[in-house]
Parts: structure tokens; C-alpha cells; sequence
């Protein structure tokens, strides 16, 4: 449909978003994405709307745009550039189109878009939405104009008369046309009769309406489709037997009992181990039981949790001199290694031909993937296409692609589609993590003020990248775009003299962006000190934070949750109330949380109340959710989720000793306030991990009398 | 091989298969039945949770040789047409999903629960086992409370 588009006249625009018309049968139009999450320009003032341009000259593939269609069947489709994870992106997006044309959300379809050759297609940093406040709304706006203005021209009346609603146009006197029976004559439109300029937020009835998300009905019914469950022609169950140990090495394989077994299609050595293609995942598992295989170890088998951590403290860079006459609280904080974990454990289809592949797969990196996939196959990047498709779970898991490569090399090898499925134990004992890091972190009072900061940190990063298949796959942890000063740099509090440096010891172990990123781990152990600096005060910590915060907003989600979650209130011994803050993306979040921890070996948290300003909360359901899923990582982290090693592998191989949180560790009570807002929006998907995190530990540490150092605590 | 023969969904189906293999795989890999979802393997994490004769199994560890003649449920055969069942209404209504995946085996779970335990305690949700990495758990147990209340 794009290829053939035909730019129609126009002008250029100096508004900050264009929106192109494409000759199609249907009106179909489309908006580039910035490349950096741009936002909205929500202020825009009214008085531009005069100065709206027309259609603008259509410059550049519809690769880098996002394009709505307007089908004939009266459906608006928007092939989303992003991955929809569970965060609720589709949902969102949905939303903002649905807003502006005046459809039905059932209307609305956002099937994910398949890997692009330019433009933003990355899923990461929490900037979905402010990505595509502004270019969504812009293109269902105009599409709007155009269907109103057919419809006028349709029935001979003035635009203006006419209404819209439930994907219909209405005239004064009751007719009304489906905007479908009016898409083919709205794409000959070039200057709408009508404004096409968004709503005032003023205006807005879906956005900012709790909404359910869109594939709800999907998921309840069994029917929603992740790869696994595709059913790809010939495209047989794979699995892969790996080393015990972190990039150990084949040295030989005796693969003729495996091969000799039922069912086994073919068994093919990767870079990572050996495959075996198979009729079914049961024959495929057993037939790899069946490999005898002889592992060269990795090159950490020396290496176990202790030397990592005294590695990683002796990494700390210095703090430097506290200010002179300052009295110090100076605190060391140890994170372990975390899963991402996501129950949809990697999966990939591929279909490898000599002269071209084609993927499926979950992925927030797809243009990096089909590059490094081509790459890996020898291909040209134009022949290789990846299907992007919904994941069960992420939390940064997918912005790597291990298991894309694994399964497109095998593919070649064995010379036919596979299914390829990481079992939970190759997740978990290789898959990525969240790396384990140590912090020293000084605060420096003059006269009850803090007038420094000093916060040095030590993390792990990943070494000899090109070893073994679980270090395949990605650009490493840090592929987001770059979002400004680390949340520290920012001053959050008014603590003088704020400094940061971060130190790092290089290992070979297959590393990722865990949700939230450093801030996980940075901003969390700053939440501990700024507890225990109130307590070197004498001062209550939510007291203390109200007169050091410099921002209104943090003040305002901190006096929230104090005030619903009756901060303060007494408690029996054993439990308490703990509390923390959390400023990134453009937005803020506070988390209050109470815990019961008369047994300290098995805490309960049993209420957790936060509050967040993310600027215009686009769906207050969704965003209600991902502060309740970061709310689940902070008590996991925090408390009882994490991963050791082993003499070089990972200790850990299911749920059953990675503990992420279950239903009984959850709050029995659970509440998120939404601050109201007609800002831009901010991110919102990783904001709660830092202040969720803190305020458990902040309350663990007042329950118990207790100064919890090293995460999580019953590991 | 041998054949075994079982009711899914209602529907007398019959399927060649080795006496040790997984349910779970029986259902998505020889008949398609792709509800019930693979997380662990072992029984763990319970994401393939579904009903044997109307109770809790994790078909991940049941072989097909012990479902002969026996009537299996998976989240497919839940809804009654397009009337979904009050369980799945409760998700829907609580809008408890965020990534899907765990979500069948959440729902499982939970109507095997109400069948047991028609108005569960708190304590009785805090034992389920089925984990949800996205965390939901707090919409799950409104969610179950507000089936037990529909019923």
C-alpha cells in the first residue's frame, strides 16, 4: 500500500509534527515519529491553529512514519511501531486515535508493525506514549477534518454542521455515514473544510478515561497470540542443551542415541550449545537429554558470588572529602543479579531460506535485530524480515534478541523452519540479568542540613560479548537513548553538592536493562539514606523529605500518598510504614508501604499506596497497573528475588529458587493516586521500581529496627 | 505409538502419542490448543494450569497416558460461546491482565478455587501459586472476589 504512495501537494510545515497523505484507495495518513520521544506540543497556542498548513509533501519511506488507514470496512488501523509487552501501549494508542477521530475503541485496530529499515521503532526508557502523544493524535485529527469535510461535500451541507461519533458522521438532521463508506472519497480531500487540529485537553473523553485494555477479551478467552503459539508452516519445536556454566564451550557431542530417538528432525551445534529440532517440545526435550555432551568450562568457573562482591566494592571509586567540619552518614548498599524473568520465556520462528529469512518474535529492538540477524546469516538486511509480535513480559528482556539469532542459525543448519523455546532453566541460568552492583553513599551535614552528596557505585558490566550464544544478541544494557543527567545528577533533594561516580568490573556474563535501569538500584539505596540522615536529625522521613524536595510536584504525589495512606498512624511492633520518591521520565511517583515484619525471615508488605504525576495519564487503568507490577518488583527485589553464582554458573534454574513475588506477597491493599494533569505525558512504565523499592526497605528497616544493606534480604 | 482418547472442551478427541508425553504438549503442539501456556515446565510457575474431571492440574506434568477417558478443560473451553464465564468476566471487568501470558492459568486457578472454596478468604487466595511476573496479583484477588460474589 505505502510503496505506491503518491505525495500530493502541499506545504511545508513549522509545526512541530507533519501529517502526510498518501494516495491510497482509502485515506491513509501518516505522521513521522521523532526519534527521541518527542512530545507533544500540548501548548501550542490556539491562535497557530490559523496558520495550520495544508497536506505536506510526503518526504522520506512510510519506514519512519506512523500511518493510519481508515478501512473500508470501517476499521481505523495504525501499525504501532513498538511492542506491546503487556505495558498497554497498544491500549494507549488506541486511545489517542480513538479520541480524536471520534471512534469506537472496538474500531481501533494496532497490529504491531514489522521490523523497519529507519526511523524509531525501539520499545525502551519508558517513552511509548510521550513518543506518540503529539504524531497519534495529530493524524486522527486530520483524518477527522478530511471524513467531515467528504461528508459535507457528500450531503451538501457546511462542514461545520456535522458531527462525529462512534466512528460515524453525523448530519444535523440524523443521517450518518460510517466513516469506512467515507474513507475512499476523504483520501481526494487536500484542505479539509474543518479544523484538524487536536482537542483542548479540556475536551478529551477518552483520554484520561480509565480504560480496559484493548486485547483484554483476547487474553480472558485463551485467544491472544504469542510466538510460541504461532503455527508457522513446517516450523518444528526446538530446544537447545547448554553448559552448566556461564559461556562454557562444546568439546565434542555424541548426538546418535538423540538422533536415533522418534520425532528428532535434526541436531545442529550453535554457537551456544547444541539444538535439537524435533515433532514436539517433548521429543525435543528428550532428545537433548539424550546428547551426550562434553563442556569446556566458561571462563568464570572460579569465580562465585563473594569474589564478585569484594570485586565490585574494591571497584567503588573514592568518595573525595567531605565538606570540611561536615558530620557524615556514609552507607554501603549490595544489590544480587535479578532475572527479567518474563513468563513468556524467549522465543523466536524462524524460517531461513538460501536467499532470504523471515522472524517471529517479541522484540523492543526489531531494526537492530533484523540487522544483527542479517548479519548473523550472512544476508543482506532486505532480505531478512522480522515479524514483531506481542510478548508475555519484558521488563527488558526483549530489547535483546538472543534467541532471534539462535533460532534463525539453526534454521540455516538444519536447512528448515524452527520454533525455537529457551526452557525456563535456559532463561534463568543463561539468560540476561539485572547486574549485581555495590554503592557507598555519604551524606554531609552542617548544622541539621545536608550541604553533599556523594553517591559511588560499582556495577558489572559485560565482558567478551562474542562468547558463547546467551552473550549474542544486543547492544547490551544500555540501549536507550540517552534521557539527560542520571535522576541523582538532577537534584531531587536540596543536599548541596550532589556528585556521583560509578565504577565497573568486567565480566563474560549476559547482562541487560532490568525495568528502571540503573535508578533501580542508584535511586533506591538514596531513598535508604535519606531515611537515615532524617534519623541522624531526629526528623520523620516524610517531614524531612517535604523540606528538602525541590520540586513541587515530588512534594505534591509525597504529601498524597502521607495523607491516604495515613502516614504516621501507629503500628503494633513488628510492622511499620516506610516511604520513598521517584523522579524520571518527566514524571514523579511517591510509594508509602506498610509491613508486617514480626517474622524478619518472612515479611508481608501488607499495603501499598502511590501516587504519580506523569502528566496527562493517557489510560489512569493501565497506568494504575504498571505502578501495581512495579510495586511486585520492588517487594521482590527487595526482599527475596535474586539470582547467586555458582563457581561460575547461575544457582538458580526455575520459580521455584528465583522467588519472585506470588499472590501472598502481594498487599492485601493496593492503591495508586493519579495526579491530575494537562501536561505532556511523561514515561510511566518504570517509574515506580526506585521509590516501591525504597519504601519497602524503609519500612523493613523500621519494622525491624533493622539497616537493610544488601538485596534482597532472605536470599 | 498409542492412542489415547479424552474429551477437551466437550469435543471426544484422539491422539497418537508416547504414554510419557506432557499433556501440555499434547494440547499445543499435536492438537493446537495454545490457551494453556509453558512457563516452567516442572509445575512451578503454573502458567498451563487447566481442569482434569474439574479440577487443578498443571498439564506440564500430567502424561497423556493418565487422561484416558477423562474430560480436560483448558481456558478454550471455559466460556459458554461468546458468554464468557463469570471468572472471565471478573478479569475482564478488573481489566487484571497486563502481559496475558499467565492470565490462563490465573483463570484456571481461580474457577478451581470458587469450585472448592466458594467464598474464599484472603488467606485462601494467598494460596495460589501461579506466578504473574507483571505482577497483577492485586487485581487477581478483586478479580476472585468479585466471581464469589457474582455466583
Amino acid at each position: 500500500m505505502l510503496g505506491k504512495e503518491r505525495p500530493l501537494a502541499g506545504q511545508l510545515s513549522r509545526r512541530k509534527f507533519v501529517v502526510y497523505s498518501l494516495a491510497a484507495s482509502t485515506l491513509t495518513l501518516a505522521a513521522p515519529l521523532g526519534c527521541d520521544g518527542a512530545r507533544a506540543d500540548a501548548d501550542e497556542p490556539a491562535s497557530s491553529a490559523s496558520r495550520r498548513p495544508l497536506d505536506v509533501l510526503a518526504r522520506g519511506a512510510d519506514e519512519e512514519m506512523l500511518v493510519l488507514e481508515v478501512t473500508a470496512a470501517n476499521k481505523v488501523v495504525v501499525r504501532l511501531p513498538r511492542v506491546e509487552v503487556g505495558q498497554g501501549v497498544t491500549t494507549a494508542a488506541a486511545m489517542l486515535v480513538a479520541e480524536e477521530l471520534d471512534a469506537r475503541l472496538v474500531d481501533v485496530d494496532i497490529p504491531l508493525a514489522g521490523a523497519r529499515a529507519k526511523g524509531n521503532q525501539y520499545t525502551g526508557g519508558s517513552s511509548s506514549v510521550s513518543s506518540l502523544y503529539g504524531p497519534a493524535r495529530e493524524l486522527a485529527a486530520l483524518a477527522r477534518a478530511k471524513l467531515v469535510t467528504a461528508a459535507a461535500r457528500r450531503w451538501h451541507l457546511p462542514a461545520r454542521s456535522l458531527r462525529t461519533k462512534d466512528t460515524r458522521v453525523f448530519a444535523p438532521d440524523g443521517r450518518s455515514a460510517t466513516f469506512g463508506s467515507l474513507s475512499a472519497s476523504a483520501a481526494g480531500i487536500q484542505r479539509p473544510d474543518v479544523s484538524s487540529k487536536p482537542k483542548p485537553a479540556s475536551r478529551h473523553r477518552v483520554i484520561g478515561r480509565p480504560t480496559t485494555r484493548i486485547d483484554a477479551r483476547d487474553i480472558v478467552t485463551g485467544k491472544a497470540k504469542y510466538a510460541g503459539d504461532l503455527a508457522v508452516a513446517g516450523a518444528k519445536p526446538t530446544v537447545v542443551a547448554r553448559p552448566p556454566t556461564l559461556g562454557g564451550k562444546v568439546v565434542s557431542v555424541d548426538d546418535r542415541a538423540a538422533r536415533a530417538m522418534p520425532g528428532v528432525h535434526a541436531v545442529v551445534r550453535i554457537p551456544g550449545g547444541v539444538a535439537v529440532v524435533a515433532e514436539s517440545f517433548h521429543h525435543a526435550f528428550k532428545a537433548k537429554d539424550a546428547l551426550r555432551i562434553k563442556w569446556a568450562p566458561g571462563p568464570l568457573v572460579s569465580l562465585s558470588d563473594a569474589a564478585i562482591r569484594s570485586r565490585l566494592r574494591a571497584a567503588v571509586p573514592r568518595l573525595g572529602s567531605p565538606p570540611r567540619g561536615s558530620a557524615q552518614t556514609q552507607e554501603e548498599f549490595e544489590f544480587a543479579f535479578v532475572s527479567h524473568a518474563p513468563m513468556e520465556v524467549l522465543t523466536a520462528v524462524a524460517d531461513v531460506r538460501a536467499h532470504r529469512a523471515e522472524i517471529w518474535f517479541s522484540s523492543q529492538t526489531p531494526m537492530d535485530a533484523r540487522v544483527s540477524i542479517a548479519s548473523a546469516l550472512g544476508l543482506p538486511k532486505a532480505k531478512v524480515a522480522v515479524h514483531v509480535l506481542r510478548g508475555g513480559g519484558s521488563f527488558g528482556r526483549r530489547l535483546n534478541y538472543d534467541a532471534a539469532i539462535e533460532a534463525a542459525l539453526i534454521s540455516k543448519a538444519a536447512r528448515r523452519p524452527v520454533k525455537l523455546m529457551w526452557s525456563r532453566g535456559d532463561d534463568i541460568r543463561h539468560g540476561r540479568m539485572r547486574p549485581a552492583s555495590h554503592h557507598r553513599i555519604r551524606a554531609s551535614r552542617v548544622r541539621g542540613k545536608v550541604v553533599a552528596f556523594a553517591h559511588s557505585t560499582a556495577s558489572v558490566s559485560e565482558a567478551d560479548k562474542q562468547s558463547g550464544a546467551s552473550a549474542q544478541g544486543g547492544a547490551g544494557p544500555a540501549v536507550a537513548p540517552a534521557a539527560g543527567p542520571l535522576p541523582s545528577d538532577r537534584g531531587l533533594y536540596d543536599f548541596g553538592r550532589v556528585s556521583e561516580r560509578s565504577g565497573s568490573v568486567e565480566l563474560a556474563m549476559p547482562l541487560g536493562a532490568w525495568r528502571s535501569v540503573d535508578s533501580g538500584t542508584v535511586r533506591t539505596a538514596e531513598e535508604i539514606v535519606v531515611d537515615e540522615v532524617a534519623k541522624a536529625l531526629g526528623k520523620d522521613p516524610v517531614a524531612f523529605r517535604r523540606t528538602t524536595l525541590r520540586s513541587k510536584a515530588v512534594k505534591a504525589v509525597l504529601a498524597k500518598v502521607a495523607n491516604a495512606g495515613k502516614w504516621g498512624r501507629a503500628m503494633p511492633p513488628g510492622q511499620a510504614q516506610g516511604v520513598a520518591v521517584h523522579e524520571e521520565y518527566g514524571s514523579c511517583v511517591a510509594c508509602l508501604v506498610e509491613i508486617d515484619a514480626t517474622d524478619p525471615k518472612s515479611p508481608r508488605v501488607t499495603r501499598v499506596v502511590m501516587a504519580a504525576d506523569v502528566g496527562t495519564a493517557v489510560n489512569p487503568r493501565g497506568l494504575e497497573a504498571q505502578l501495581m507490577g512495579t510495586a511486585m518488583d520492588g517487594i521482590s527485589t527487595i526482599l527475596q528475588a535474586g539470582l547467586h553464582i555458582d563457581r561460575g554458573a547461575v544457582r538458580e534454574g526455575s520459580y521455584a529458587d528465583f522467588h519472585y513475588a506470588r499472590q501472598r506477597h502481594a498487599p492485601p491493599r493496593f492503591e495508586a493516586h493519579i495526579m491530575p494533569s494537562r501536561r505532556q505525558p511523561g514515561g510511566a512504565g518504570e517509574l515506580g521500581v526506585p521509590a516501591a523499592a525504597g519504601a519497602v526497605a524503609n519500612a523493613y528497616a523500621r519494622a525491624t529496627g533493622s539497616q537493610p544493606r544488601r538485596f534482597p534480604l532472605n536470599f | 505409538m498409542p492412542s489415547y482418547s479424552f474429551v477437551l472442551n466437550g469435543k471426544p478427541v484422539t491422539v497418537e502419542a508416547p504414554a510419557d508425553m506432557p499433556l501440555l504438549w499434547v494440547l499445543r503442539d499435536l492438537l493446537n490448543v495454545t490457551g494453556p501456556k509453558y512457563g516452567c515446565g516442572v509445575g512451578v510457575c503454573r502458567a498451563c494450569t487447566s481442569h482434569l474431571d474439574g479440577d487443578e492440574i498443571q498439564p506440564c506434568v500430567v502424561p497423556i497416558a493418565d487422561c484416558t477417558g477423562r474430560e480436560i478443560t483448558t481456558i478454550e473451553g471455559l466460556a459458554d460461546g461468546d458468554r464468557l464465564h463469570p471468572v472471565q468476566q471478573a478479569w475482564l471487568d478488573r481489566d487484571v491482565a497486563q502481559c496475558g501470558f499467565c492470565q490462563p492459568g490465573q483463570i484456571m486457578a481461580a474457577v478451581a478455587l470458587l469450585k472448592r472454596t466458594p467464598r474464599p478468604s484472603d488467606a485462601d487466595i494467598d494460596r495460589i501459586e501461579n506466578v504473574c511476573r507483571c505482577g497483577t496479583y492485586c487485581r487477581i484477588r478483586e478479580a476472585i472476589k468479585q466471581a464469589s460474589r457474582s455466583r
